[in-house]
């Protein structure tokens, strides 16, 4: 992949932003207060439907973490969370009715918004049941961390999706407005991914976890991809190129060591199965606008519905991030 | 007799001059420099700020880029109007604004005190320090800089470049030794103003101006020439990483900083409001005097170097992810892998693990599952015995175990039945241990009660898969330990290999043999590998057992326990 590779790659990233900057027309402003954005502040951009029982929690935790200002798209939610986030002093919110799954699952969308508002900012990209954990989040803000990154030449901070999930049937648990996700679903699967190099985009494909273990046991191959570089000081010549798994320019998806060192990574604790899951899956299979078609809805609903056990006899308990650290899923690499 | 201090200052300002204030209030002038970057409103809010206090003044302002000689130029400027204005002043300390003094400025006047004629500058030559950004060493001093390092990277290096293929040099200065270290010093007014009322100045500055970096390198370099007692330390604690640029400090450094005993450290991020509290407002952990010891919070930084650097051996994920080419270590400790044993010997798996300790697995890449240590169907990390999920990346599923289950030995068999595909990254790693009882795969068969057609056409397939793993493990690229034996071989004197294998696994295996595992009885073996031979099937792996001996090893035939070796 020499001069002609890197010029393909180039013209992929201008179809990314071409595509974007089309479906910028499906968005509806609901709520614009990108007035108040400041430059060093640092941006969180989501897509939602339906999420409104958990954005109490998920918008106190990252104002704790230290992000000033939300950017969502809703996608058509009929549950008031529309209008709840565009309540929030520090939101702004665009509605849309388009199919998520046309718009790339809602990157399309979000490539425009961040490139029109998160030029120079350092952009955090995470779904309303992602939450981001770095080392030391404990005791030092997320400027800390970009600032460290600033100072370091990173342009792209990586962090795997963590699946949690409870011990016990998902139901038994009810999952209620404002509480931490990680009360209920606070176990996850400690070493069991698997990872390879895309030769393409340059970055890491990993796959395992509970998912692959329990959903995929039969086809691995097309577990969920668990990769992602949710933190990235935009420029708006970026452009995320399938979820927020890999980017262009491909430099970006380089956040790994390839010697024998470890970079600095965090993780994303994916607090998706709730109790709330089970519904969400009747829905989506019927919307099919997810991932290889909701294949993996399908896979609850089929196989084993409102009895799915995703715990087992070595599953882990969450404890804080220097528990990640050392069982390996996540490193400090040069901040100490 | 007092301390002067020098303040570099370019950010954070409301931080600057909170330390400022720290300073003056324990009765230390203040020569303020402030970057010419930092916009007029912004400074003059500063010096407003800072009018209360009668010892604090500010001095020209320069242009400080890193790397360049603005900074060096500033802390002249700033260290004459100190010395000038300042007569009481024995010692000038040079500080930035993101320096914090860690202990009461009564303690760092004192030790000056007791020290009054003494340099403080950490200052060596260039051989004899590993610490160097790009590569460049000697090469600072006899080199042109005119490209900002920062800005004109690649103007910078192509500079480089140039004049290393020209062997271009420039001349060192008469009379001057280049030597290097931190920018931050304490030197004493002697020192000081020998050093900037030279007649030769002027030239020295010149020369200096176009070397890479001179405010590490100005000082350090003079100061040899004037003063008389230097003592090469710096009273500033500072740590580097392996791009160059010093450790922050936040919130949770505070009981490291505290157990540093250093008088000043830097960097502090701006916002570690726990530590400005703690260190200006909380004189309580005074009256130590006790000597600074960077040392004892030197692990810390060493591991963040090594971690980024060389990192976990064995370890893969989403920010190591070695190439195969560059790697050292494949897995996270030593294992073993048994061929043949499990067939030859009917206990071998619990034996194995009451000699040594070990976690010993069934075969790990049976067709059927992952046969885990004690049945069960998942193991450390939630590692399922799902075959399916296990040959989706059988490497990764290895180094996963062995990861996993850190500090306790991992045990496994394997044989031609299982899935081969992880047998060439095994047989590279060094951790490896492989024991083969070449084969071994004909006991079972022989055991069997199937077909003979059967049996011939199976006992052909697995022969064919043995020798090429063979191949592989005696090729050119195997670096695991391997040990093998023939059948034939084995059967004879079985203890010597077992407590051999056993030495290595090392751990609690006691240092003889007390106990051996039960061989299966083989009597009629030989007949049946003739019988093979008759059909057509040649079996070469066993090595030679005859056809009437070719029954079960001596040891074993009347007792089922073999002799012990003493």
């Amino acid at each position: 992949m020499g001069i002609l590779g890197s010029y393909r790659m180039r013209w992929a990233r201008k179809r990314l932003r071409y595509r974007a900057q089309t479906k910028r027309h499906q968005l509806r402003v609901i709520s614009d207060r990108t007035g108040q954005i400041r430059p060093g502040d640092i941006l969180l951009f989501s897509t939602q439907r339906n999420e409104k029982i958990r954005l109490p929690f998920f918008l106190d935790y990252y104002r704790d973490l230290g992000v000033t200002h939300f950017l969502f798209v809703d996608n058509d939610s009929t549950d008031g969370s529309a209008e709840y986030l565009a309540a929030q002093s520090d939101t702004s919110v665009w509605h849309t009715r388009a199919s998520y799954k046309n718009a790339r699952y809602g990157v399309d969308w979000l490539n425009h918004l961040q490139s029109f508002y998160g030029h120079g900012h350092w952009c955090l990209v995470v779904d309303p049941d992602e939450f981001f954990v770095y080392p030391f989040c404990d005791t030092r803000p997320l400027h800390a961390l970009t600032e460290w990154l600033d100072c370091s030449s990173i342009r792209a901070f990586s962090a795997m999706l963590l699946d949690m999930y409870p011990k016990g049937r998902l139901e038994d648990q009810p999952y209620q407005s404002g509480m931490n996700p990680m009360d209920i679903a606070c176990w996850f699967d400690g070493g069991n991914y698997t990872i390879e190099r895309n030769p393409k985009y340059w970055n890491l494909w990993i796959q395992g976890g509970p998912r692959a273990r329990v959903f995929f046991a039969k086809e691995p191959e097309r577990a969920p991809a668990l990769n992602k570089i949710p933190l990235v000081k935009w420029d708006r010549r970026y452009a995320y190129v399938n979820s927020t798994h890999m980017l262009l320019p491909r430099g970006l998806n380089l956040v790994y060591d390839q010697s024998n060192g470890e970079k600095a990574s965090g993780v994303l604790l994916h607090a998706k199965f709730l109790d709330t899951f089970a519904s969400k899956a009747a829905e989506e299979i019927t919307r099919k606008q997810h991932y290889a078609e909701s294949y993996e809805y399908r896979a609850y609903a089929e196989r084993h519905g409102a009895d799915t056990q995703l715990w087992c006899n070595w599953s882990e308990k969450y404890i804080n991030w220097r528990q990640l650290e050392i069982l390996g899923l996540m490193s400090k690499g040069n901040w100490a | 007799m007092t301390v002067g201090v020098v303040m570099l200052v370019h950010m954070a300002l409301d931080r600057a001059e909170e330390v400022a204030r720290h300073w003056a209030a324990s009765g230390c002038p203040v020569v303020i420099h402030v970057d010419r970057a930092v916009p007029p409103p912004t400074y003059d809010a500063f010096v407003n700020a800072l009018s209360d206090v009668p010892d604090i003044c500010f001095s020209k302002r320069y242009r400080c880029e890193w790397g360049t000689w603005g900074i060096v130029g500033a802390t002249q400027a700033a260290s004459e109007q100190m010395l000038a204005g300042f007569p009481k002043v024995r010692h000038v300390f040079l500080a930035s604004g993101s320096c914090l003094p860690l202990r009461p400025v009564q303690e760092l006047i004192d030790y000056l005190d007791a020290r009054p004629n003494v340099d403080f500058i950490e200052s060596a030559t260039t051989s004899d320090v590993p610490w160097a950004i790009g590569g460049l060493q000697a090469e600072r001093f006899t080199m042109r800089f005119p490209f900002s390092w920062k800005r004109h990277r690649r103007l910078f290096d192509r500079y480089v470049r140039l004049q290393r293929v020209l062997r271009f040099k420039r001349k060192v200065p008469a009379g001057l030794v280049p030597h290097i270290g931190s920018q931050w010093w304490c030197l004493t007014r002697q020192t000081l103003s020998a050093l900037l009322q030279d007649p030769d100045r002027a030239r020295y500055d010149r020369y200096f101006r176009r070397v890479w970096i001179p405010d590490e390198s100005y000082f350090q370099t003079l100061a040899r020439k004037y003063s008389t007692n230097i003592e090469s330390r710096s009273l500033t604690l500072s740590k580097f990483d392996i791009q160059g640029k010093p450790y922050i400090f936040y919130d949770d450094h505070l009981q490291l900083l505290r157990r540093s005993d250093c008088f000043v450290a830097r960097k502090i991020w701006p916002q570690a409001q726990k530590l400005y509290t703690a260190f200006l407002t909380d004189e309580a952990g005074a009256l130590r005097r006790q000597e600074p010891n960077p040392g004892k919070i030197d692990r810390v930084f060493v591991k963040a170097v090594e971690r980024r650097r060389r990192g976990r051996t064995g370890l893969y994920m989403q920010s190591r992810f070695p190439r195969a080419e560059w790697q050292k270590g494949m897995t996270a400790a030593p294992y073993s892998m048994f061929q043949g044993f499990a067939e030859l010997f009917e206990n071998f798996e619990s034996w194995l693990a009451k000699a040594t300790g070990a976690r010993v697995h069934g075969h790990l890449f049976a067709p059927n599952r992952a046969q885990f240590a004690a049945g069960q169907t998942a193991m450390n990390g939630a590692l399922s015995d799902s075959a399916v999920l296990r040959d989706h990346n059988p490497d990764a599923f290895l180094a996963n175990l062995i990861w996993n289950t850190r500090g306790q030995r991992q045990c496994f068999q394997f044989g031609p039945a299982d899935n081969q595909a992880v047998n060439a990254r095994i047989c590279q790693d060094r951790n490896a241990q492989i024991s083969v009882i070449t084969g071994a795969w004909a006991v079972p068969l022989f055991r069997s009660n199937a077909d003979f057609a059967d049996l011939r056409r199976q006992a052909a397939e697995l022969q064919k898969i043995e020798s090429d793993h063979l191949t592989v493990l005696r090729g050119p690229l195997s670096k695991a330990k391997v040990r093998i034996w023939t059948m034939a071989e084995f059967i004879e004197a079985p203890m010597e290999p077992l407590q051999a294998i056993l030495d290595e696994i090392g751990s609690n295996a006691p240092p003889r043999l007390s106990e051996v595992p039960r061989m299966v009885d083989l009597t009629g073996f030989g007949l049946f590998l003739q019988n093979l031979k008759n059909q057509g099937m040649h079996p070469h792996l066993m090595g030679d057992f005859p056809v009437e001996r070719g029954t079960a090893p001596p040891q074993a035939q009347k007792t089922s326990k073999p002799y012990l070796v003493r």
